[in-house]
């Protein structure tokens, strides 16, 4: 099987320089580009870390990452009444303050997809589904495949699929590469049933993965098979996002826009919970793939209890007290 | 959308208890010089004088090498050496309580960014006092081959130490200097840099504050003259200088033929090498480290990029995009990337040495940052077309200029970094394992890094080959030059 589209064919064939697809073209291509010095990729984004972000641009930052919160539930036990709970606070997440901004999307398995449509209409906030049997992955692509459009098809925004790690360790990299293109084409399908595309985001499991080498290659290889999202982890993998997971990714967009033109999306998922953490992703995106990413439709966070902490922190920066929690709405 | 703008983000000075004007730490006392005279420190980043500061002369000198003699004689060498050790660990703890202080300070003085005092000079300069309180009672142990050891095998001490500090460093220099010299027996009087004598003088009070004998720590302020009463001094048993090659020299004539031991600590023109094989986004960041980490003002900079020819365009432009990122401003504000330049002298050398880089055919590139209207300030700056034959491809700039060169083979690269009369550090940045073992056999350097730079660290000796000067600091090596040969 190789791609399947004209379109397809033509771009790998530019940026693989090959004109045959297949495991080996793919390998030397991804064991092409630079390599990533483990402790060089700490050191930067240790050094990122201590920016003081003080003020007005606390302020501007809780917002904007207010903003890139794809609030997110992902137990067995989800039932209906939580992901209603989920999407109103992802419509108000501050119901004392007005001027607070949504929330980018909900999160949430592809079975409650037509509670949280129902629930968000006419919110403007996205509905993202976790498909292909998140979050292991394993399972036959046409079983992946029906569980995307599944999703689709009850009108999820985006699909949050997850790679093939095995093959992906053992070098399989065609597999990977079809996995994606094929999801992306049932993302397509939404453009007949709901008049446009639902936006296919990659999750990369990079917990998995384990060498930040291993990261960038997953990130170019999924740039290369028409993903407009890299996300790091599904949450369920410790390690999940960590600050130099994020920073070679985000290096990989940046530089994967440079060679195509093409601006893809970086979402740091799982193990930021704390508003000092957004802000240090958000410095980190600022100097690395720079100001252009440093919007919803570039940049998320996948995570649940984040929203909280930005909400008191933004409450903080507003009246210079701390409020108790308990004023807080839950999500759940 | 708006963009994402820092808020100034400044430390407090409310930290630091500036006094109008300092005398001489002679003897555990703060005294007047003889002559009375004195000089203005600044602040180079607003030029703002911050204190009058007094100028020792060769009498004060005599009494703080006095008072250096009589501390040795009576108490500090007698005392035991687990003793010793117990005062070097309260300095260091001191180091570490009043960090912010200190930091502060340095960065006022100097001009060097804060997170770089915060983060790395005071740190480090902690570092150095609680590694060599640990070998104070241990110097049997250190393997000091050649060492004149005293009854009790204990190699011994040599007296009194004169050292001379420059002022890229001042605390951490301090530290590199007083803390081995301490920690196997001799007592010390140190000559801080005429332009950032601020930190030694509240190490003074660091040491009082520690309780430490009197006369076991004299810190004489001035200028050259000072330094060279210092050096010349009969009664002075070891002279340790880190400074210019041109003093270097000097001193290394006036103490010829004396029973002073030497060790100097000079200039350098590291080159940075850069294989095409490179993890190329920590080699922009080391690069990038390796030439305006503090200013430039490291001896050991990385002022000379030798790139692959393969890569060379990819990482210049690479390197001109993260250039242009770096926050030039106020040294004291936490964000702040490159600092101001230390004084008018040093930004007048760095603007000349530019200027025949100019003039000499190479091509100059300035990062685009905004610089502040007061103060000394140098943009980073880049050149390429430098050829090994350009002045700024030879001389130390000692400011943020690099100079990038090109290579072909790794045997080029090892000549072309080899042909320079200093040999103090060099990089290898490659993911070639086996590359880094060849190159790093064959660098005429005291300090070779590998896919990093500017890493220190006070287990590991440092110091120059050729023009860069002989002796080493830190680790055992560095205990060795304060220990009398058999």
């Amino acid at each position: 099987m190789t791609a399947t589209t004209p379109a397809l064919t033509d771009r790998v064939r530019d940026v693989l320089g090959s004109t045959s697809l297949d495991d080996a073209s793919l390998r030397r291509w991804l064991h092409g580009l630079p390599g990533v010095d483990e402790v060089g990729a700490h050191g930067r984004a240790a050094m990122l870390g201590t920016r003081s972000i003080k003020t007005t641009s606390k302020a501007w930052a809780l917002d904007l990452a207010v903003s890139m919160v794809d609030l997110t539930t992902l137990e067995g036990a989800d039932s209906f009444g939580t992901v209603r709970s989920l999407c109103a606070k992802a419509r108000v997440p501050d119901s004392d303050d007005p001027a607070c901004p949504k929330v980018a999307a909900v999160c949430v398995y592809n079975d409650l997809v037509p509670v949280a449509v129902e629930a968000l209409a006419g919110s403007g906030v996205k509905i993202a589904a976790v498909t292909t049997a998140f979050p292991s992955g394993r399972a036959s692509l046409p079983v992946k495949l029906a569980d995307t459009r599944d999703a689709v098809q009850a009108g999820a925004d985006e699909i949050d699929m997850v790679i093939d790690r095995g093959a992906f360790l053992s070098g399989r990299y065609l597999k990977v590469f079809e996995e994606i293109v094929a999801v992306r084409e049932v993302c397509d399908e939404a453009v007949a049933l709901h008049g446009r595309r639902a936006h296919l985001k990659v999750i990369l499991e990079t917990g998995e993965l384990s060498t930040y080498d291993n990261v960038r290659r997953a990130s170019w290889l999924a740039m290369l098979a028409g993903g407009d999202f890299i996300k790091t982890s599904t949450g369920k993998v410790s390690p999940a996002a960590t600050l130099p997971v994020t920073l070679v990714m985000l290096e990989a967009v940046r530089d994967w826009a440079a060679l195509t033109g093409e601006i893809i999306g970086v979402k740091p998922a799982g193990g930021i919970r704390t508003a000092k953490d957004a802000i240090k992703h958000l410095v980190l995106v600022h100097e690395t793939a720079g100001e252009r990413w440093l919007d919803p439709d570039l940049f998320r966070f996948g995570a649940s209890s984040l929203l909280n902490d930005l909400l008191l922190q933004r409450r903080r920066m507003r009246t210079g007290v701390y409020a108790s929690a308990d004023r807080l709405t839950l999500a759940t | 959308m708006p963009t994402f703008e820092y808020a100034p983000a400044p430390e407090s000075r409310a930290v630091v208890d500036l006094q109008p004007s300092y005398g001489l730490f002679i003897g555990g006392e703060f005294v007047d010089p003889v002559d009375g005279t004195s000089m203005k420190t600044v602040n180079p980043a607003t030029e703002e004088v911050l204190s009058e500061v007094a100028v020792g002369g060769a009498a004060d000198v005599d009494r703080a090498v006095k008072a250096a003699r009589r501390a040795y004689e009576r108490t500090w060498s007698r005392m035991p050496a687990a003793e010793r050790g117990k005062y070097l660990f309260r300095i260091a703890r001191i180091l570490q309580e009043r960090g912010r202080e200190l930091a502060v300070l340095e960065s006022l003085d100097n001009g060097k960014p804060i997170r770089e005092s915060r983060d790395v000079d005071v740190p480090l300069a902690a570092a150095h006092f609680f590694y060599h309180a640990g070998w104070a009672d241990k110097l049997a142990w250190a393997g000091l081959h050649g060492a004149a050891l005293g009854p009790d095998g204990v190699p011994l001490p040599l007296g009194v130490a004169g050292q001379v500090i420059p002022w890229n460093f001042p605390l951490l220099m301090l530290a590199w200097k007083v803390a081995p010299a301490l920690a196997t027996g001799n007592t010390v009087v140190l000559k801080p840099a005429e332009t950032t004598p601020l930190t030694a003088l509240l190490f003074a009070d660091i040491c009082r504050q520690a309780d430490l004998p009197p006369g076991v720590v004299n810190i004489v302020t001035g200028a050259g003259a000072t330094g060279a009463a210092l050096v010349g001094h009969p009664d002075v048993d070891k002279v340790a200088f880190t400074g210019s090659t041109a003093v270097g020299r000097e001193i290394a004539r006036t103490v010829a033929g004396s029973r002073k031991k030497l060790t100097l600590e000079l200039g350098g023109k590291a080159a940075n090498i850069v294989f095409d094989d490179a993890a190329i986004d920590e080699t922009v960041e080391g690069i990038v480290d390796g030439i305006f980490f503090n200013q430039g003002h490291v001896c050991c900079a990385g002022s000379r990029l030798l790139v692959q020819e393969t890569i060379a365009e990819e990482v210049v432009g690479r390197l001109q995009q993260r250039m242009s990122q770096l926050r030039v401003g106020d040294p004291l504000d936490k964000n702040t990337d490159v600092g101001a330049v230390n004084s008018a002298e040093q930004l007048q050398r760095i603007t000349d040495l530019a200027a025949v880089g100019d003039a000499e055919g190479a091509q100059r590139w300035t990062a685009p940052c905004p610089l502040p209207e007061n103060g000394f300030w140098f943009s980073p700056t880049l050149f390429t077309n430098v050829s090994p034959a350009h002045t700024i491809a030879r001389d130390e700039i000692f400011g943020p200029v690099l100079s990038v060169m090109t290579f072909r083979t790794p045997s080029e690269a090892v000549t072309k970094a080899n042909t320079t009369p200093y040999g103090l550090s060099a990089g290898i940045w490659t993911e070639k394992g086996s590359r880094i073992l060849w190159m790093a056999d064959r660098l005429r350097a005291g300090v070779v890094w590998a896919n990093t730079f500017n890493r220190f660290d006070p287990t590991s000796p440092f110091g120059g080959y050729k023009e860069s000067g002989y002796g080493r600091e830190g680790g055992r090596h560095g205990l060795a030059a304060y220990v009398k040969e058999a």
